[in-house]
Order: structure tokens, then C-alpha cells, then sequence
């Protein structure tokens, strides 16, 4: 039930309601809990509200440490 | 990444795992806390990666699980005597209660409305002024701040006919009560009721406890990091509270949405399926919000509703057991014709073993 998707603000439409954007779809989304953000960021969205902004900063980090874990696997044979 | 740099991380992840649990002195047994790990668990069959000493027991965060049968009553009641228009997330429209479930209530005429928001109740209500619209208030953290800015816009635009059935769990009066459990080494915490309450807020499972936990993404990956990082600390001895998922949890959760529902609700005591009456781990419509409160203005008389004593969903909540322990596990309980909530929610732990399997 606490399923939540990142969709990128599209749009704002008034004072705390934007349009998000994932994938070609469009929705409503109340930006009521997330007074700071700005258009273009992406959102966690769950039940029409966005409920976080993503940290692009640290979503790079992560994929920085997978991509080095990758590497120390990346010589050995396919199980 | 690509599919082949993600198949090598998870490889590398995996065997990080295998070497440090390899050090432990005992079985390791972590609980997945949140139904939405317990489903991408089971999705990705990560199981099948980890060393045969290394066991992870799903917990009380499916929203539908631990709501009680009488919940599901005290709605249908509320429909049936004062025809009211009963809203719902679609999670719970199959859980059976003593009078049947919302769906049969919807199929012998009863009004039933599955929203993907609670704000579309709003309108719902203002579509039928004069019957009563009433929003089944069941979730955790994660949705208790979409159904508090609900309230406050009906309050602002004086919405009449709009009621709430709270039945909201918060996530820390349980978890105390399993931080307790000797058979549990640590947690996997959840990430989206963390946005909202912060990674922060679980520092006495380490003071009080002495167990680690993690807050950990929805990825396969986020999730094989989260255990490695697990079993790395039990294995240390130096438990720790780790947020994996720092790319949307902040170490203070979200404020704003925290303030919302303190404007609105107020704890209260709360009855939780498997695990019994735990004191202030539920929330009720403080006194300035309680024209809202559907159990004050649409009151019925709602029986006790015993479960079946032979549905398992209670031990498995807490984890005690596993699906495939239960004598109903798909033969009289499928998804299809369920018996207890673990089987009905999409992300309850019997319909989770049910589609993928023990692993």
C-alpha cells in the first residue's frame, strides 16, 4: 500500500497542485507536503501527493557504488 | 546501469552477504517490516541468493493485513444503515468480514467507490450531497498525510456530507513490541513511511535494543545492500541505524507532512490483527476535526468478529510462521477465494508466497 513512484513535475497548475509526467503519463498531483519544490525535480508520488523530492545528488551516489561493485565482478565467469 | 552491470552487482552484493554471514555465530533472521519489500522480495526472488543461515520473516507493514475483521464489518453497517457511499483504496475491497466483504456489499447493491486518492472522495461527495460519503481511513504513515490534507480541504470548503472511518496504524509501537523478540536480529526499514517520519526517528532499536536496522529502496539491488549491510553489523556487533535509501529518506522525514497530520489526528489506542490492542499506535480525529469522524456521526452497533482459529495470518504477521505452515495455504485460501488478509492484499505475505513460491 505504501507503493510510491518518482514523476518528474511537468507543470504547476495552482498553489500547491502541479502535473507530473512518467512515462508519457500525465497526472494531477497535490504538492501540498513538498512546499519546496520546483519544476523539473522529481517527485515520490503516493495517493496524488507528492510525498518527497528526489535527491539527484544522492542517486548518483548510488549508482556510483553499484557500478564499482559491478566492476569487482566483472572479470569472473557467469554462474 | 544495464541489465548486466545490475545482474554483476547483485552478484557482488550477494556474495558479500554469503562471506559476512559465513562469520555469524548463529542463525541470522531479519524482518522485512513494509508489504511493499515483502512483494519486490518475492518478485525478484532474491531468496534464492542468500546462505542457508540467513532467513528474512516478513512483518506487520501491510496496511490490509492488520486490519481487523470488524473493520471491514463496521463499514458495511455504516453503508447498509444510512446508505452511505463507502470509499476505499482498492487493497481492501476482497478482505472478507463476517458480513462478506465490500466487493459481495457492492455486488447486492450497496455504493462502493475505489479511489486511487483519498482527495477524489471530495468530489465523490460533492456529486451526492445528501448521502453520506465515507473514506476508509486504513494505512500507515506513508497515506495517514494524504487522508489528513483531505480533511483539511473538506474543512475549508465546508463539506458536509464527507466522513472518515479511521482505522491509521503508525509503525513504531510494534516495532518496539518485535525489537523485543529474541529470535530477530535486526530490521529492513521501510522507505516510504521513513520519508515521511525520517531514518532518525528508529534510534532506540540501537539504545533500547541493541539491533541494527536498515532503511532500504524498492530495488532488488536497494534490497540486497540493505541485508548486506545487515549482516554486517550483527556480524560486528555494532548495530547501527543505516538509511540505504538517502536518495528520497532524510534523516528528519518530511516535517511538513508530519505537521498536517498532527493538525488533524491525535494518537490513540489501536487494534491490530495478530498482534492485539497496542497503546497509542493508532491515530483518531482530534476534537476541531471530529465532525468528520464517521464513528460519532454514522454510529452502529458492531459486533466482535472472531477470525477463523484456523487462518495462520496472525502468527505469520509477527513472523512466527510461514505461508506454507498453514493447513487453508492454497487450498481453501487462494487469492481468488481467500480466507485471512495476509492472502488478500497484493502485498500480504500468504498471496506473495502463493504467486512466487517459498523463494
Amino acid at each position: 500500500m505504501c507503493l510510491a513512484v518518482p514523476m518528474q513535475l511537468v507543470e504547476i497548475t495552482g498553489e500547491g497542485t502541479g502535473k507530473v509526467n512518467a512515462g508519457g503519463v500525465r497526472a494531477d498531483v497535490s504538492l501540498m507536503m513538498i512546499p519546496h519544490v520546483k519544476l523539473g525535480d522529481y517527485l515520490i508520488v503516493h495517493a496524488g501527493f507528492g510525498i518527497e523530492v528526489l535527491d539527484a545528488e544522492e542517486a548518483g551516489i548510488r549508482l556510483d557504488l553499484f557500478r564499482e561493485l559491478a566492476e569487482a565482478t566483472a572479470g569472473e565467469e557467469e554462474p | 546501469m544495464n541489465s548486466i552491470e545490475e545482474s554483476r552487482t547483485a552478484r557482488a552484493l550477494a556474495r558479500d552477504i554469503r562471506e559476512a554471514a559465513a562469520k555469524a555465530p548463529g542463525p541470522l533472521r531479519y524482518m522485512e517490516v513494509c508489504g511493499t519489500h515483502t512483494m519486490a522480495i518475492h518478485a525478484a526472488g532474491l531468496k534464492s541468493f542468500f546462505p542457508d543461515n540467513l532467513k528474512l520473516v516478513s512483518g506487520p507493514g501491510c496496511p490490509v493485513c492488520v486490519t481487523e475483521k470488524r473493520f471491514i464489518d463496521h463499514a458495511i453497517l455504516i453503508g447498509q444503515k444510512y446508505d452511505a457511499a463507502l470509499v476505499t483504496f482498492g487493497d481492501l475491497i476482497k478482505v472478507p468480514g463476517s458480513l462478506g466483504s465490500l466487493a459481495t456489499f457492492r455486488s447486492e447493491g450497496g455504493a462502493v467507490r475505489v479511489v486511487y486518492s483519498p482527495l477524489d472522495s471530495i468530489e465523490i461527495s460533492l456529486q451526492q450531497p445528501s448521502r453520506p460519503t465515507v473514506f476508509l481511513g486504513v494505512g500507515f504513515e506513508t497515506t495517514i498525510p494524504t487522508v489528513a490534507a483531505t480533511l483539511k480541504t473538506a474543512k475549508v470548503r465546508e463539506i458536509e456530507n464527507f466522513f472518515v472511518l479511521p482505522a491509521f496504524k503508525t509503525i513504531h509501537p510494534p516495532l518496539k513490541a518485535l525489537a523485543a523478540k529474541d529470535d530477530l536480529n535486526g530490521f529492513l526499514l521501510p522507505g516510504h513511511v521513513s520519508a515521511i517520519i525520517g531514518s532518525d526517528s528508529y534510534d532506540y532499536l540501537v539504545s533500547e535494543f541493541h539491533k541494527p536496522g536498515v532503511v532500504a529502496g524498492f530495488e532488488p539491488l536497494d534490497i540486497l545492500l540493505a541485508l548486506r549491510d545487515l549482516v554486517r553489523m550483527t556480524v560486528e556487533d555494532s548495530p547501527e541505524i543505516l538509511n540505504d535509501y538517502k536518495r528520497v529518506v532524510r534523516s528528519d522525514g518530511n516535517p511538513t507532512a508530519r505537521k498536517i497530520v498532527k493538525e488533524v489526528f491525535e494518537p490513540s489506542d489501536a487494534s491490530w490483527r495478530g498482534l492485539g490492542v497496542i497503546p497509542r499506535s493508532g491515530l483518531a480525529l482530534r476534537e476541531s476535526y471530529s465532525r468528520f469522524d464517521a464513528t460519532l456521526h454514522l454510529p452502529v452497533e458492531v459486533p466482535d468478529a472472531p477470525d477463523d482459529p484456523r487462518c495462520l495470518c496472525a502468527a505469520i504477521l509477527t513472523g512466527s510462521k510461514t505461508p506454507d505452515r498453514c493447513g487453508l495455504f492454497g487450498k481453501e485460501c487462494t487469492p481468488e477465494d481467500p480466507v485471512g488478509p495476509c492472502m488478500v492484499s497484493s502485498e500480504g505475505t500468504c498471496a506473495a508466497y502463493y504467486k512466487y513460491g517459498a523463494a
